[in-house]
């Protein structure tokens, strides 16, 4: 029998907020331990939780950005267990009324192309606090800096069919809530956590049979590794004629094994019932309205856009459109002038040259003069190489080097931006540097005319019919002018002189 | 010496012979810190010149301060001592007032004797034998034992108007929201308000007026300004239409219940008032709601006390947290606590959620319409008793958990309700003060503190009424 296999992922996101979700205590990673604290998010005795207002404000811009349905009243709920990291006995999230539900999210399925995944339900609720049972010899130490940090919980419908799919739906959604600042999505930071559901089914059929959860996956390789791991299992089990128990599953990325928890904990009754101390979350259409409009364009929309606006194919539409900001410098350069295909062939060609550029300009030590910003001045420089190699001032060696000597000396740019146009900056600068192509025939024919004197024997043999040779004269020809001749003169004259 | 700490040293002098009758109506308090407090005073002119200025005002022990530890009555957090102060506290204190210590109570405020404190039963001053009420039953004794003329309660369902009927002092219990819970240690967080005690209703409502208003550390807060101070009683009460349920006054109700009442009835006639027999037939239903509702929150809101971060911690002998929590919990929380822990549990498990806790809800609904449609027609205030009966004696309901839980039968809907009531004293049977309820509608505790301020006047507390 052929099987199918049914995932369904939680995923828990950090939302970008400088305070933590009821209280005004940083949110922020990394601090010394228990030093972001207040009786609120320790639950000490009296305290109260107030909703921030930036995180429900990230939540909304999440739930729209994921095509969610937005409740204009939404209510939290106390999620009530025992554990020594949750100062209160319960966490404050959402349960009967969330925030957001009925989304969808567009993935690009490894093994089925492109896919819908409905999103199910988004909530908002708070952190608990870190244990650490590694610390301190027998005994189990508790960070509360966590506790109370802003998340918001993304529930998806049982609709990924595959580990590999199940990651792709997680690289899309990532994509989508940086896009939008949700959150950094860091799983390393454990802003991004995922657990997820899985069971197996007759190929074809409908049926939703029993799941296991998969949890402690640090990582999206950790999730499909995990994932793997546990289709084969069940797989396995139900082969033999063996009934999946529903359980917990943790995964461990040392062994690359999911294994079940310990205890059967997982029978827990959290007993929710509605928050008293917070009123319901009452969000007016016109508060709505407004976040609905301030949503950046999405992935999807902004590479369909770069494929019919700039020419581009729907692979550098997609390698530019990876990260908003990325896409924002593109079209910034583009805006500068020259061909959008240029721009965007040196910009996916020449990722650490720019990125050495992007790096220099932007260090808070290197001063710009004021008025412009470290993109702007970015922006330039991939707009000067660009047109300057387009209109033929410079051939692409040329512009390789004159962006490293930009990312070595970034001031020389600065200066130079008085110049005027991009081209023409790129072309005071390459004057300066002496590595301005030479299109003129009298001194290419002058180093074809050294260089064909200087290698006899690959002259006679290419005359004698070994044409290949072609390539290594003008490569000794582009030597000789130090990178600054151009290549197809070059190519045209050494053709002439070996011809005649 | 400055008026302050003149005032301080009185203070001291009247609780030292409060407590020295065997009241036991504080848990902790003294001259010392009284003291602390005038020179404090003395030195912020703001406050110096506030409207509780020297005034020493007796805190329940549920409500956070820094001074002394905050216990609520139980073993769980002995020795506690909260880094922060409630926002009723800090109000009160700018307002001029010295907090004059703290007061016993039922544990976690959950009682109607104060015999369920760990540290031992508060006794009424008005008769030894006899429990001062509850749950905030040290502060009415401290108003009563004239140790103080003003005190902080709290309520859940009726823990200050309850003690204050029984002591013979008036107790009001605000608006939900009006008051901050900043600081107050949650028991019941939908019903809880901080509530005061006074010897008289102006001092009462004084003391309400300043702690009331906003408070952005409370989303539960009614986006409103601090109440007026109380104005002088009104002379007439012509054109005020007082309600009487006929649910509160029911065939077998105490003797001595009924006649105060009607006489306090005859003196608001007196006065000018309509008096108009009104109906709230869902009253039957509050005491099961009430004991649905409270204590479903007060098994989450007591999770906290796990012998992990603060309090008692009674180590479980295991490498393990959950010996720690079952033995700090089993032995810190009191029987009563650990009753009501294992019936808010039950309410809302799987399975019983929605026969218990959303059917009590749908009936808490129903009750506050029935608030809400005897106001609507044109009844400003209602009056009803404050308790079914005097003081009873210590010990005569600890055996008996549903008669102490029905003490609470005309206290409780306000909580459910979220409207304000105040009980103020209305004579005496047999020795035993007798109280008198008046139930406002929605943020309507000026009209109720006026028409009671009339009925004071009108009235002698302590005349026997039959």
């Amino acid at each position: 029998m052929s099987w199918e296999t049914v995932v369904g992922l939680e995923v828990h996101v950090q939302l970008l907020t400088a305070t933590k979700m009821f209280c005004a205590c940083s949110a922020k990673f990394g601090d010394p331990p228990n030093t972001n604290v207040c009786p609120v998010c320790l639950g000490l005795p009296g305290a109260l939780p107030v909703p921030n207002e930036q995180a429900v404000r990230l939540a909304v811009r999440a739930a729209f950005a994921l095509g969610c349905t937005v409740h204009p009243r939404s209510i939290f709920a106390r999620k009530n267990y025992f554990y020594p990291d949750l100062p209160k006995g319960y966490q404050i999230s959402q349960f009967e009324e969330p925030l957001a539900t009925g989304g969808a999210l567009e993935v690009v399925s490894p093994e089925r192309g492109p896919i819908t995944v409905r999103i199910k339900r988004l909530h908002v609720e708070e952190d608990a606090a870190k244990s650490f049972h590694d610390r301190v010899p027998g005994m189990t130490a508790v960070d509360f800096n966590r506790s109370g940090v802003p998340l918001v919980e993304i529930v998806s419908e049982p609709d990924l069919r595959s580990p590999q799919e199940a990651r792709a739906y997680l690289t899309t959604l990532k994509q989508v809530l940086r896009y939008v600042d949700v959150s950094d999505c860091n799983m390393e930071e454990g802003s991004l956590r995922v657990d997820a559901n899985l069971s197996i089914r007759p190929a074809g059929s409908s049926e939703l049979r029993t799941r296991t959860e998969v949890k402690n996956m640090n990582s999206f390789s950790g999730v499909e590794r995990a994932l793997t791991f546990e289709r084969d299992r069940q797989l396995a089990a139900t082969e033999r004629g063996e009934a999946i128990e529903q359980r917990t599953m943790l995964f461990d990325a040392a062994s690359g094994e999911v294994r079940p928890t310990r205890s059967k904990e997982e029978s827990h009754d959290y007993r929710y019932f509605p928050e008293p101390d917070i009123p319901p979350l009452v969000l007016s259409e016109s508060w709505l309205g407004a976040e609905r409009a301030e949503l950046p364009e999405l992935p999807a929309a902004k590479r369909e856009r770069f494929e019919s606006r700039y020419g581009l194919t729907r692979y550098e539409a997609g390698v530019l459109t990876a990260e908003r900001e990325q896409a924002d410098l593109y079209e910034m350069a583009v805006a500068k002038g020259g061909s959008p295909k240029s721009v965007a062939t040196w910009m996916m060609n020449e990722v650490d040259r720019l990125q050495a550029v992007y790096q220099r300009v932007s260090a808070p030590v290197f001063k710009l003069p004021s008025r412009l910003s470290s993109a702007e001045v970015f922006v330039t420089a991939i707009a000067a190489v660009s047109q300057s190699v387009e209109a033929g001032d410079l051939n692409r060696a040329g512009g390789r080097q004159l962006l490293e000597e930009i990312a070595a000396k970034p001031e020389r740019l600065v200066e130079s931006l008085t110049a005027g146009e991009p081209r023409a900056i790129a072309v005071r600068l390459a004057k300066l540097l002496g590595i301005l192509q030479v299109s003129d025939t009298g001194e290419i024919d002058g180093w074809v005319r050294e260089t064909l004197a200087a290698h006899p024997a690959e002259v006679a043999r290419y005359r004698a019919g070994e044409t290949r040779l072609l390539g290594f004269l003008v490569g000794q020809v582009l030597k000789r002018s130090k990178g600054k001749a151009d290549p197809k003169l070059v190519n045209a004259a050494l053709i002439t002189a070996l011809n005649s | 010496m400055t008026d302050a700490r003149a005032a301080a040293k009185a203070a001291a002098a009247r609780i030292a012979a409060c407590e020295a009758k065997g009241t036991h109506a504080f848990l902790a308090w003294s001259e010392q810190a009284l003291l602390a407090e005038a020179e404090r005073l003395a030195a912020n002119t703001a406050a110096a010149a506030g409207p509780l200025a020297g005034e020493a005002v007796a805190v329940k022990d549920v409500i956070a301060e820094a001074t002394f530890p905050t216990t609520c009555g139980s073993k769980i957090l002995e020795g506690w001592r909260s880094p922060f102060e409630a926002t009723a506290i800090r109000r009160l204190r700018q307002a001029g007032a010295m907090v004059a210590g703290k007061t016993n109570c039922d544990e976690f405020a959950m009682g109607s004797s104060t015999e369920y404190s760990s540290y031992g039963p508060t006794r009424n001053p008005v008769d030894p034998s006899r429990v001062p009420g509850g749950s905030s039953g040290g502060s009415a004794a401290a108003v009563a034992a004239s140790a103080v003329t003003m005190a902080l309660g709290s309520e859940t369902g009726g823990s200050v108007r309850h003690p204050a009927a029984f002591c013979g002092v008036v107790g009001i219990k605000p608006t939900y929201g009006r008051v901050s819970r900043y600081g107050l240690v949650a028991f019941g967080s939908s019903l809880d308000q901080i509530g005061t005690l006074g010897r008289d209703v102006a001092s009462a409502a004084r003391l309400l007026a300043v702690i009331s208003g906003r408070d952005e550390r409370d989303a539960t807060t009614l986006d409103r300004d601090p109440l007026p101070l109380p104005g002088p009683a009104p002379a007439s009460l012509s054109g005020t239409v007082v309600g009487v349920p006929r649910e509160y006054f029911p065939d077998g109700l105490h003797a001595g219940i009924r006649a105060a009442s009607d006489r306090a009835l005859a003196r608001l006639r007196d006065l000018g008032a309509e008096v108009r027999e009104v109906s709230l037939p869902h009253t039957k239903y509050a005491v099961p709601t009430y004991y649905i509702v409270a204590p479903a929150e007060a098994s989450s809101n007591l999770a906290r006390y796990d012998g992990v971060r603060y309090g008692l911690r009674a180590d479980g002998g295991v490498a393990d947290v959950r010996p720690l929590y079952r033995a700090t919990r089993g032995r810190g929380f009191g029987a009563e606590v650990r009753r009501r822990i294992l019936l808010g549990t039950y309410v809302l498990s799987a399975g019983y959620y929605d026969a218990y806790y959303r059917q009590a809800q749908r009936v808490r609904e129903a009750i506050r319409a029935d608030f809400a449609r005897v106001f609507a027609s044109g009844v400003h205030a209602l009056f009803t008793p404050t308790t079914p009966t005097p003081a009873f004696r210590l010990g005569e309901n600890l055996a008996d958990p549903l008669a102490m839980y029905l003490s609470d039968v005309y206290v409780c809907t306000a909580n459910l309700a979220w409207v304000p009531a105040l009980s103020l004293p209305i004579g005496r049977d047999q020795g035993l003060p007798v109280g008198g309820q008046l139930i406002g509608p929605m943020e309507g505790e000026p009209a109720i503190v006026r028409i009671a301020q009339a009925l004071e006047r009108a009235l002698d507390r302590t005349a026997e009424v039959r």
